[in-house]
């Protein structure tokens, strides 16, 4: 697996907004895409299909690579009208998710499109994703308890 | 980006189920074409044609290494594999489970015949010829033809009838060959016995 920094800038974007879309609620993903005004002519290169993908762990960042369990995930691969390519791999079985991600990842790799459209679709998943995991945060914060020595014999 | 990636099998269950069909009745009936359904939306990858493009999303995946001949070596043909297989494509023709020749078949030596015990792990050709039914006449006999099959394919080599008997001096081992023109398929097992008729 590459490490982060041998990625070109345009790569490392596109990491970034696939992986916004791979963990998109599907709803709510669906629900943008068709609040976007000009959809471009597409064609299916490959119709969405399920599978399995093993998901490796690793203890601490710096144990052995283990095995943690297989998960459900759909992808997609579509094409523009003029020829660009895009891949959606989402979690689950949504195939209209996967769709929608392949979509916006072939849109977002047009230049002019791609600010309307991060403004448009990718801020605002990222931003309910960063508020829900602070949601998760807060909540297992709050169940959080400190251990503390009572100093004995005073 | 260099060239638009083509679709692949519009219902890839049903369609490769179809090729495959129509794959195992060229192979039981020798030397009769057979047609293949048209399942490509965009067509194939040049110089690939449909019942070559066809063959290779019904047969090939991650478990079969493929050798391509110099002229069906393209990057277009390569990415198209790539993306809609899977399938590892290797240089040492050797290590090949398929081939695809577009350009002229000239020897059916180098490519895997299997072994004894496992007559299975061997190549199968697919070959790309301008015509399956002008040029040298072959007389065909052996499993699956009642008495005699006649083929006549553009495209193959003179002395085709004297390799073809060398592979199946082989038998168990040896290649098994599709012929391929346009959306037509011609299959030959290594069972097939083929002879030159003299015009």
């Amino acid at each position: 697996m590459p490490s982060s920094t041998a990625l070109s800038p345009d790569q490392q974007a596109r990491r970034r907004w696939m992986s916004v879309l791979a963990k998109a609620p599907a709803e709510k993903l669906i629900h943008l895409w068709d609040s976007l005004p000009d959809k471009p002519d597409w064609s299916y290169l490959r119709r969405p299909e399920t599978g399995m993908v093993m998901v490796r762990g690793r203890a601490g960042g710096s144990g052995q690579r283990f095995n943690l369990g297989e998960m459900t995930m759909t992808r997609c691969s579509i094409r523009l009208g003029d020829g660009r390519v895009g891949h959606g791999y989402v979690a689950g079985r949504g195939q209209g998710h996967a769709t929608t991600a392949a979509l916006i990842d072939a849109l977002m790799q047009d230049e002019t499109r791609r600010a309307a459209l991060e403004q448009a679709v990718i801020a605002p998943l990222e931003a309910s994703a960063a508020d829900r995991r602070d949601l998760s945060a807060r909540k297992a914060a709050a169940t959080k308890v400190d251990f503390f020595t009572m100093v004995r014999g005073e | 980006m260099t060239e638009t990636l083509l679709a692949g099998l519009a219902d890839p269950t049903l369609d490769s189920q179809r090729v495959f069909r129509a794959a195992l009745d060229a192979l039981s009936r020798p030397g009769r074409a057979v047609d293949l359904p048209d399942v490509l939306p965009d067509g194939a990858p040049a110089p690939l044609m449909p019942a070559t493009a066809a063959l290779a999303l019904a047969l090939f995946d991650y478990e079969t290494p493929v050798w391509l001949d110099p002229e069906a070596d393209r990057l277009a043909v390569r990415d198209w594999l790539r993306f809609h297989c899977g399938c590892p494509l290797v240089a040492d023709k050797a290590q090949a489970r398929f081939a695809i020749l577009a350009g002229p078949l000239d020897a059916l030596d180098g490519f895997a015949a299997g072994s004894d015990a496992y007559p299975d792990h061997s190549a199968t050709l697919l070959v790309q010829v301008a015509g399956l039914s002008e040029g040298a006449a072959h007389r065909l006999t052996g499993p699956g033809i009642e008495l005699e099959e006649t083929m006549q394919i553009n495209g193959l080599p003179d002395d085709f009838a004297a390799l073809w008997e060398r592979n199946r001096g082989l038998f168990p081992r040896g290649i098994d060959l599709f012929l391929a023109d346009g959306a037509r398929l011609i299959g030959l097992p290594r069972t097939t016995r083929i002879e030159r008729k003299e015009a």
